[in-house]
């Protein structure tokens, strides 16, 4: 094992999966540096193996700094934590003996314009943060593609470059999340691999991949083996761990299905092999969680992640793996430099995300749920993949046919917990 | 007009979301909501700076706008934008709404409604109005056969 001096958040990951326990992790964050230190207390105190997060708002996110610094003095309160805009030493005392090798912080923002917000972390001592170029562009704004490269080659470089004996930099690729639902697997897990190939051709040396629960446990268990075989054979010199991110899309509104959609989703990530999980809590479809919600989350995940064994089996494979190797192959095909390969596959199609309004983005892609809920392509456009042949696609897919489709989970598990509340009985397929 | 009052010419709706708000999705559904309702939508998309709402406004000349945002920026976002935007000379009286999650808090924050109305838009909403937006397109006239 190896194991760095200083805080090492990809070491603290991989010991916890050594000794097969799952790290969980909020997407917390707050205005306000007092809040946001009790949250990383909460965090760091919760029954569970835990690291923290720092959730960054909208303006910092979209490099307004000085709309943060406004809304500060007005007293608005904003989405997550101003981190360019509150003074470092506040941020210092925010962390102080929270931020630690027993307690990694890592600093998730959204941004496809980061420089601010990479000069600001490492200037805290932080080296654990999350995005990518096109998975914090594309679903982010309207920042070109290849703008959005340029900014990341230029803020990778500049984490590798502050890494030191007590300073490890980790990057997770947010590629797994893309538009947050109804983006098939296979483009998921190929955005996400070659994000951490990115991040290793700029210097990093510890990656984490990510990918989001979408409709089909099963499907998506098959997801995170695809990424992790296709992690082992392109990153054979980096430290690597799958990162799954509780569902991402339209939440369910009540508690109970709210919970049992996140419980499905740590039993996925530990029969899947991913070695974290972030959490969502009760209050995903409505606002911002509390502390003691996110806690709450935390723990519950913890404790269902313990009542669930590593998966013996693989799980059947169906195309995740084939198309995921298809997308990759095709785009470093355009170029082993993933940074110059990424926009012109995007321009070509080679790329093309489902239902996404980005203007470097083709659009000329559309997904659907098949009649066991997974999610599979109706069309493909210029991607080097075709959609599965099937009967009972749609010819086209109709406006009531989307709304059906954002709102499956939601219904499913808000369903679920209706009929558990009722005491109905549910057959075995239902769970 | 038809008797039910249902129009018969196409209303031009442009929908967008503020400066600070990525998201798309309600952007996309407001547009299949506006759809339904006969009008022709043109979708800004993301992150919409005022500029490029006032450009795409005097351009397409629409019989509504509406802003929607669930980041919980979107008070603070709709209050900077109004303060321009009513000024500008064309727009001074395009028909402007907002909705969808305004705040963090979660809670429907009618100080929100208040302060926003009082600087210029013509109706706020909170996420679960779509009735009440549906109502409000009508009695403007602007609801036509899909
Ligand atoms: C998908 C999603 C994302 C995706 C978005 C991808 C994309 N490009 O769209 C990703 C992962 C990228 C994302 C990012 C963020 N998100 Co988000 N996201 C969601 C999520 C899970 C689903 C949203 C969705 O798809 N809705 C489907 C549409 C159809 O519904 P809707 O958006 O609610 O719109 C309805 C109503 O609001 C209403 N409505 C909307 N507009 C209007 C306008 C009018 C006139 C009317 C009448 C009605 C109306 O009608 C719609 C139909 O019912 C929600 C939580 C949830 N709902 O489950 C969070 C959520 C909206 N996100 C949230 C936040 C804060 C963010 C971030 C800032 C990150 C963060 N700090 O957590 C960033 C955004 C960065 C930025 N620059 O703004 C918060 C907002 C909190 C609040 N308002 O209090 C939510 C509620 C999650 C939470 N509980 O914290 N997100």
């Amino acid at each position: 094992m190896r194991r760095s001096e200083g805080i090492s958040f990809g070491d603290y990951v991989e010991e916890a999966n050594q000794a097969g326990r799952l790290v969980v992790q909020p997407r917390m964050g707050f205005c306000d540096p007092d809040l946001m230190r009790m949250g990383l207390i909460g965090t760091k105190d919760a029954d569970a193996t835990t690291v923290g997060t720092l959730t960054l708002d909208s303006y910092t996110r979209t490099g307004n700094h000085e709309a943060a610094e406004r809304a500060l003095e007005e007293g608005i309160r904003l989405n997550g934590y101003p981190i360019v805009v509150h003074p470092r030493s506040r941020s210092l005392e925010m962390l102080r003996d929270v931020h630690g090798p027993a307690f990694p912080v890592q600093v998730r923002h959204g941004s496809s314009r980061p420089q601010d917000i990479f000069r600001a972390l490492v200037g805290l001592g932080l080296g654990a943060t999350e995005g990518g170029p096109v998975s914090y562009c594309l679903p982010y704004g309207r920042t070109p593609i290849f703008e959005a490269v340029d900014n990341w080659v230029e803020s990778t470089e500049l984490l590798a470059e502050a890494a030191g004996e007590d300073f490890h930099p980790h990057l997770e690729s947010f590629g797994g999340c893309m538009l947050g639902q109804l983006c098939p697997p296979g483009l998921l897990v190929a955005l996400s691999l070659l994000e951490g190939i990115f991040f290793v051709q700029h210097g990093i040396r510890s990656v984490s991949l990510s990918y989001a629960q979408q409709t089909d446990p099963a499907q998506d268990e098959e997801a995170v083996h695809a990424l992790r075989t296709l992690a082992s054979l392109y990153l054979p010199d980096a430290q690597w761990h799958v990162v799954f991110y509780t569902y991402m899309g339209v939440f369910p509104r009540t508690s109970a299905g709210a919970a049992m959609l996140s419980e499905q989703a740590v039993r996925t990530a530990m029969r899947a092999g991913a070695a974290r999980i972030i959490v969502k809590t009760e209050a995903e479809a409505h606002r911002i969680p509390t502390i003691e919600e996110n806690v709450r989350a935390l723990e519950a995940g913890a404790s269902v992640g313990a009542q669930t064994s590593r998966a013996e089996e693989r799980p059947r494979s169906t195309s995740v793996l084939a198309q995921a190797s298809a997308l990759v192959e095709a785009v470093l095909t355009i170029s082993e430099d993933v940074g110059r390969a990424l926009p012109r596959a995007f321009a070509k199609g080679v790329l093309d995300l489902p239902f996404c309004l980005h203007p470097d983005n083709r659009g000329s892609t559309r997904s659907y749920l098949d009649r066991y809920g997974r999610l599979q392509w109706l069309t493909t456009g210029n991607m080097p993949i075709s959609p599965a042949p099937s009967t009972a696609a749609p010819k086209r897919l109709a406006t009531d046919d989307l709304l059906f489709m954002l709102h499956h989970v939601e219904r499913l598990y808000d369903t679920k917990a209706r009929n558990r509340a009722a005491g109905m009985t549910l057959h075995a397929a239902d769970l | 007009m038809t008797s039910d009052g249902i129009r018969t010419f196409t209303p031009r709706s442009i929908i967008s979301s503020t400066v600070s708000d990525s998201h798309t999705w309600n952007l996309i559904f407001m547009q299949l909501f506006l759809e339904e309702m006969g009008h022709e939508v043109i979708n800004i998309g993301a992150c919409v700076k005022e500029s490029l709402l006032v450009e795409s406004c005097l351009e397409n000349r629409p019989d509504l706008v509406v802003i929607s945002s669930v980041n919980g920026h979107g008070f603070n976002d709709a209050m900077s934008l109004i303060k321009h935007f009513r000024f500008v000379p064309g727009l001074e009286r395009v028909p402007l709404v907002v909705g969808g999650k305004l705040g963090v808090e979660g809670v429907r924050d009618v100080g929100f409604s208040r302060r926003l109305i009082a600087a210029g838009f013509d109706a706020v909403f909170a996420e679960d109005e779509l009735d009440k937006f549906k109502e409000f397109v009508t009695q403007k006239g602007l609801r036509a056969a899909a």
